[in-house]
């Protein structure tokens, strides 16, 4: 795997005064896909949070070198992380096309903008019937498929997503995954993904974590990973 | 019948200003989730502003916009000094900051202007418009500018990037960080906005009601009333209930014996009670369900 784009080392946070996270280290390669496993709980969704400025949060974690921790969510985005967040974000009163538009909130190229919005209508040709429509009205797959659409517009270095299988039909899930397959191999995208769905994270990611209560406590290839006996019973009923 | 059009579109021109007031409420209700109701207090200061600037000899247009910007800036100020470091305390530090900024504009006016009342010029002219007897000049103006108002504000809503961003930090503040506006200053830029339009309302409505530090306690109250039937969701249905608020004052004074002059101001709190017992979201308001 080529270089290193997004480096975790000692990422700790807290809710409140509760900590949630104990000093994780993991590493996104660059155009690759990193997945973090665990039960619900574990801490997946706090190191996404955290890693966006959205939860207090401390350690050394650098985007292409830069600095992530201490700055704010604008600014992180601002970087070029895309955080697909759990349950999608959408802005639910306002169209497709405006929820794309604000996904390019931080670009000035408006002609560039318009060309990403078409490009992102040629993976997901369902939002393209539904440009005019309110996003509230959208199915969950429809939704979800906005929302990463709405992350693309960011043209992001690092995409992050959240459970984008949470809620779906097996059949939305396998066409949501093809699509996510792609944007990996044609726009060489990175993702740091977080998964309920282990068998099917480990299916496309390179590097696989498994976080428990807020530690690691195994690290590796995805295929290896998936090949462990404990994981395999723990996590992919097998 | 001829007294009939005439109640309603006088109602029409009140309505305007009631329209413009619900709107700078909803805009901040939207973003901080409370009733600006210094709001009143706020425009009356614009209007002395202006009042000023013409005194020093400024023409009337040129200090209508001067007061529009200064306003617009005062607002911005008046939220990154009083209400961001309140961004997350509770609710009576909100009412608290409210009525202190209601107190010390009013205050500030009399103090400066004393409270004799004064007359505001009109760019419009007091005579009956086209000779029709049906509406005075000043009236139809008020039309015009608020309408005129109302469209840029649904343009740049609707059509603008910095419109797009603003609407998203209201609805969805976590998702707006998310794809980079800058939240904060998206509530700051809606404080200015709402203190812009507040004194638009001031300036058209002081001919009428005369220049004074109380003069917009009425009209606010129109204003939140204008603002709760068509729902604190709703910038669209805050204009919509402005107008109608309007326009039932106006009928309900000239053809309800009982109420008259007097007990008009009634009319737009009984219309309060009403709605908020009978569709408490307003008329065009979206109800908000929070999940726990």
């Amino acid at each position: 795997m080529s270089e290193t784009l997004l480096k975790v080392r000692g990422l700790q946070a807290w809710y409140g005064r509760i900590q949630a996270l104990y000093g994780l280290d993991f590493d996104v390669p660059e155009s690759g896909v990193t997945t973090l496993l665990g039960a619900n709980g574990a801490g997946k969704t706090t190191t996404l949070r955290a890693l966006c400025g959205m939860i207090h949060a401390a350690g050394d974690v650098t985007l292409g070198g830069a600095p992530v921790i201490g700055k704010a969510t604008e600014d992180i985005v601002r970087l070029g992380v895309a955080h697909v967040p759990e349950g999608r974000g959408t802005f639910t009163a306002m169209t497709v096309e405006e929820n794309l538009q604000l996904g390019a909130m931080t670009r000035r190229d408006a002609r560039a903008i318009a060309e990403d919005i078409e490009r992102t209508y040629a993976y997901f040709p369902r939002l393209a019937e539904r440009r005019g429509q309110q996003a509230g009205t959208l199915s969950g797959g429809e939704q979800q498929m906005l929302a990463i659409s709405r992350a693309m517009m960011l043209r992001p270095r690092l995409m992050l997503l959240d459970e984008p299988s949470f809620g779906l039909a097996p059949l939305i899930v396998e066409e949501l995954f093809g699509i996510l397959g792609r944007l990996k191999d044609e726009e060489g995208l990175s993702m740091l993904l977080v998964e309920q769905n282990a068998a099917l994270a480990l299916e496309i990611a390179d590097e696989a974590y498994l976080i428990e209560t807020g530690r690691l406590v195994m690290s590796g290839p995805a295929r290896e990973i998936g090949s462990d006996e404990n994981v395999r019973r723990a996590y992919l009923g097998y | 019948m001829d007294l009939f059009l005439h109640q309603i579109l006088a109602g029409l021109a009140t309505g305007g200003i009631y329209a413009c007031m619900a709107l700078a409420i909803v805009m901040i209700y939207q973003a901080i989730h409370h009733l600006n109701f210094a709001q009143g207090e706020m425009a009356m200061f614009s209007t002395f502003v202006a009042w000023q600037l013409i005194e020093w000899g400024v023409p009337y247009w040129g200090a209508f916009f001067l007061t529009i910007a200064l306003s617009f800036v005062a607002g911005v100020v008046i939220e990154r000094a009083v209400f961001k470091p309140l961004d997350r305390a509770p609710v009576l530090a909100h009412i608290v900051a409210f009525i202190a900024l209601f107190a010390i504009f009013n205050s500030l006016a009399g103090f400066i202007w004393d409270f004799t009342i004064k007359s505001f010029p009109t760019p419009f002219g007091q005579q009956s418009l086209l000779g029709s007897g049906l509406i005075g000049a000043h009236d139809a103006g008020m039309i015009g500018v608020t309408l005129v108002l109302l469209v840029l504000l649904f343009l740049f809503f609707r059509h603008t990037r910095i419109g797009l961003a603003m609407r998203a930090a209201a609805t969805n503040p976590e998702s707006a960080r998310l794809v980079g506006v800058r939240v904060s200053w998206m509530i700051a830029l809606g404080w200015g906005m709402a203190a812009a339009i507040g004194a638009v309302a001031g300036m058209l409505i002081a001919p009428v009601v005369f220049l004074e530090p109380n003069m917009m306690l009425a009209i606010l109250i129109y204003g939140f009333a204008g603002a709760v039937v068509g729902g604190l969701t709703s910038p669209g249905g805050a204009v919509i209930g402005g107008f109608a608020v309007g326009v039932v004052e106006n009928l309900a004074g000239t053809y309800i014996p009982v109420v008259g002059p007097e007990l008009k101001l009634a009319i737009a709190l009984a219309l309060i009670v009403t709605v908020l017992m009978f569709k408490p979201t307003g008329l065009f308001g979206a109800r908000i369900v929070t999940r726990v």
